[in-house]
């Protein structure tokens, strides 16, 4: 079953002028067809202005589509009477974590959510005490939001919207404004929501070491998906992802030049262990 | 010698039950035309210790030296420091107010009180460098992308012409286009203009490609001063702190431990590739 | 300097004046700053003296600690002070240029003093005892009847609490703008005032700029999270009256008559 489904969607954003007429229309989205199962990590990948954040935006209709039609779990996101279900079901983490903190305290912010669906009292400290748990962050319950780290604020606003009992997340370049630990921490939590819990996540991101444990690889360009794929049908396409003007991970990059310089490797090596068991034989070998 | 710092600290709360040493007994010199990589975590103090250099933040103790001239001295004509040692901050997008991106690169020129002709033509250079042309002049600056509104930022501290420039992580948030762009134009400073150039980066891969030196800040001290290879060498110490050194360093100290015979001390893609396709053909 | 402020920044600790509910310390923080000025003579200080300091006691909040707050109002508190001490008029103690310090003057700068600190003090409880979230509910829920009367109660709460929330925030970035401009060789310490006001905008253009900017992301993120103003809203910590509310009530009404019964000393 598909979590998130898109159909021949096209996205303009339109700038208008004084009197209200068309002044300049950007056309952000451009028929992207695109099925999400439940239960999947994918990532999206693009360089900035690939559209791949207007996408992201859809999934819980903070935009609506200018044609085409996206579905979440089978609800329309053009159905108004139905735009507080589709959030609840498809939560979204933002890039700038102070902008998304709305509490003082970092377990009043992640029983907003809950608080704003009208759950019951006791049910909101329940969500509240099993989202912080899920995300590590119990022992920072009562601290102010300013004194956290980046990362640590990321997961609390992980934990935000996990408190809201969503089957989606989509996380919308949560880690371009962190630092290497931060990042690390931020994914490592996502991972874990996607094992133990089942819940669907897509991953927004241009940090190519980022996509390399989902189970999918969307690439975006254009307005539309270019790629798609396991990561490693991705990264064996190394001259391609250059082409879209994105990076690939430094042990990629180096099995692919091996690889042109006539040393016989696999395409699309992803971690170093890998290439180390195929490059000490072939080194010692000589072939 | 462009700057020398001297047994510096820098202490929050001073004199009180919370005092913090931010920076503690801190000593380095840099030489006009080096090209610096300044590493550390976040809260190591490298912030701080950029603040420093010209003279945003005062040290509690120690001396810092400018061209053999000490900073701290009364009649020391700070603005003029801060021009000579331009300081680019994280997020430099964020300082910018004016209504057109011309302006914006004016400022700075002209708060040392150029004639308005230098103004202009420094303003014209400084965007040259960072390869916006002159149809961007007239645009506000609010409306362009994100890249762009940073190389704009940069060309208003350039306008001063600083002959040390410090970025705090030029490139944060910028996609790999972005960042290359923006790197590649620090390094065209560097080498065609022999700015001395002082880089905080948390990319490992970025300082390894361009710094000739590096200094590693760890809990408010300086840890490690040497090239990227004698640094990366201690690639185990560095993880210690919650630093890495680059994918590569790890890949080639492996291949070394399994007994394939290659050079220590490589950094880069190039440097490997061409290292194990030597030990390759080699047998 | 701004950073020093303690005025509104929670201090977490579990104690009996912590769990009050918001609306008690609210209305207690009025009493106390009533009493204050109904007080006329030495008793009634005496009096606001042992509450006061039984009262801090009580909230586990460490005294340095509270009084990092004072700080940024010592300007205000010596500007006061010497206009009592100066221009009160009566029995003269000394005189110098064309000032002249009286008995009545010392007496009433010695009260304004108390006056003004304990006022401080008083409020300064309050904040460091209630999260923000809890002082705003407790701010929403005494005014519910302006509610019926159709004045937005619930959205002002919300705009107080995100205000608090991103006073720190902002406060910092000034910081880093201002240093930035600096960097670029701005000026904002010299000139006459015209100057100076012009020296402003690179500052505050910034500024407005990323406020806007941090709304809108703001505004998002609520909407995305399902916030739909006050209706049909639940909370997470309701506000109960306890036990020890209506002690504490009791002891407010106590002490409330001990201080008008003192006036009268």
């Amino acid at each position: 079953m598909e979590m998130i489904k898109a159909s021949k969607l096209i996205f303009d954003y339109i700038r208008r002028n004084e009197e209200d007429q068309i002044e300049e229309v950007n056309r952000a989205i451009d028929g992207l067809d695109a099925e999400i199962g439940t239960g999947d990590f994918v990532a999206v990948l693009g360089h900035n202005g690939s559209g791949k954040s207007t996408f992201a935006k859809h999934i819980n209709g903070i935009l609506l589509p200018t044609e085409g039609t996206v579905w979440i779990s089978h609800m329309d996101t053009k159905d108004v009477d139905r735009i507080w279900d589709i959030r609840k079901t498809a939560g979204m983490v933002f890039q700038n974590p102070d902008n998304q903190i709305i509490g003082n305290i970092v377990e009043e912010d992640v029983g907003f959510g809950p608080e704003n669906m009208g759950v019951p009292t006791e049910e909101i400290w329940k969500r509240v005490d099993e989202s912080l748990k899920a995300v590590g962050m119990t022992a920072y319950r009562m601290r102010s939001p300013n004194k956290l780290s980046g990362g640590q604020k990321q997961r609390v606003a992980i934990a935000g919207v996990m408190a809201m009992r969503p089957q989606c997340i989509v996380l919308d370049e949560p880690t371009a404004m962190l630092d290497p630990n931060g990042r690390k921490e931020v994914i490592r939590t996502v991972r874990e929501l996607n094992k133990r819990e089942g819940i669907t996540v897509l991953l927004i991101t241009h940090y190519m070491e980022e996509v390399v444990d989902a189970d999918r690889v969307i690439v975006m360009d254009g307005g539309k998906i270019v790629m798609d794929g396991t990561p490693r049908e991705i990264f064996a396409q190394v001259e391609r992802l250059k082409a879209y003007r994105l990076d690939v991970p430094q042990i990629t990059e180096l099995a692919y030049e091996l690889k042109k310089a006539g040393m016989d490797l696999p395409d699309g090596i992803l971690s170093r262990e890998e290439l180390i068991e195929h490059l000490v034989p072939l080194i010692s070998t000589g072939v | 010698m462009a700057i020398k710092v001297e047994h510096i600290d820098h202490i929050y709360g001073a004199g009180t039950a919370f005092a913090q040493y931010a920076l503690r007994d801190v000593n380095f010199t840099i030489e006009d035309g080096e090209f610096v990589g300044l590493i550390g975590h976040t809260g190591s103090g490298k912030s701080t210790l950029i603040q420093h250099l010209n003279g945003l933040l005062r040290a509690s103790n120690g001396q810092i030296y400018y061209n053999g001239e000490c900073i701290y001295t009364n009649d020391y004509d700070m603005r003029a420091l801060r021009g000579k040692v331009g300081l680019v901050f994280q997020y430099p997008e964020h300082q910018l107010f004016e209504a057109d991106v011309f302006s914006d690169v004016c400022f700075g020129p002209k708060n040392l009180g150029l004639s308005k002709e230098e103004i202009d033509a420094r303003a014209r250079e400084a965007l040259g460098q960072v390869g916006l042309d002159e149809s961007f002049y007239r645009q506000s600056p609010f409306e362009l992308s994100g890249g762009q509104k940073r190389r704009v930022a940069i060309a208003g501290v350039l306008a001063m012409h600083p002959e040390v420039l410090i970025l705090d992580e030029p490139t944060a948030g910028l996609d790999p286009k972005g960042r290359d762009e923006i790197l590649e134009e620090i390094s065209e400073l560097h080498r065609k203009k022999g700015m001395t150039i002082i880089l905080v980066s948390h990319s490992m891969e970025d300082i390894a490609r361009y710094a000739s030196r590096l200094l590693v800040m760890n809990q408010g001290e300086k840890v490690f001063d040497g090239t990227p290879k004698e640094v990366f060498r201690h690639y185990r110490e560095l993880e210690a702190m919650g630093l890495a050194a680059p994918q590569i360093t790890y890949i080639v100290h492996e291949l070394q431990e399994r007994g394939v015979g290659i050079p220590q001390d490589l950094t880069t893609v190039e440097e490997a590739r061409d290292a194990i396709l030597q030990a390759w053909k080699g047998k | 300097m701004l950073r020093e402020i303690t005025l509104g920044q929670y201090y977490p600790v579990d104690s009996l004046i912590h769990r009050l509910d918001p609306r008690t310390k609210l209305f207690g923080t009025l009493v106390f700053l009533v009493s204050l000025f109904l007080s006329r003579n030495i008793w009634g200080y005496l009096l606001a003296t042992a509450v006061l300091t039984a009262v801090i006691r009580m909230s586990q909040v460490p005294f340095s600690y509270m009084i990092k707050g004072l700080k940024a109002v010592v300007i205000l508190l010596l500007i006061s002070v010497s206009f009592n001490l100066f221009l009160t008029s009566g029995e003269v103690l000394a005189r110098f240029w064309i000032f002249s310090v009286t008995r009545e003057g010392v007496r009433m700068a010695g009260f304004m003093a108390v006056r003004l600190i304990y006022l401080i003090l008083g409020s300064t409880i309050m904040t460091l005892t209630t999260t923000p979230n809890a002082l705003t509910d407790g701010l929403e829920k005494s005014l519910g009847l302006l509610h019926k009367i159709g004045v937005p109660v619930h959205e002002i709460s919300m705009m107080m609490s995100i205000a608090l929330r991103f006073i720190p925030i902002l406060v910092e970035e000034t910081d880093k703008i201002m240093k930035a401009q600096m960097a670029r060789g701005a000026d904002f310490e010299s000139g006459n005032l015209i100057q100076r006001v012009k020296a402003m905008v690179p500052l505050l253009v910034p500024l407005f700029i990323s406020a806007f900017r941090r709304a809108t992301d703001l505004a998002m993120a609520m909407e995305a999270r399902c916030y739909r103003g006050g209706e049909g809203r639940t909370k997470m910590k309701p506000l109960h009256y306890s036990g020890r509310d209506h002690v504490a009530y009791g002891l407010m009404l106590t002490y409330l008559s001990g201080i008008v019964i003192l006036r009268y000393l």
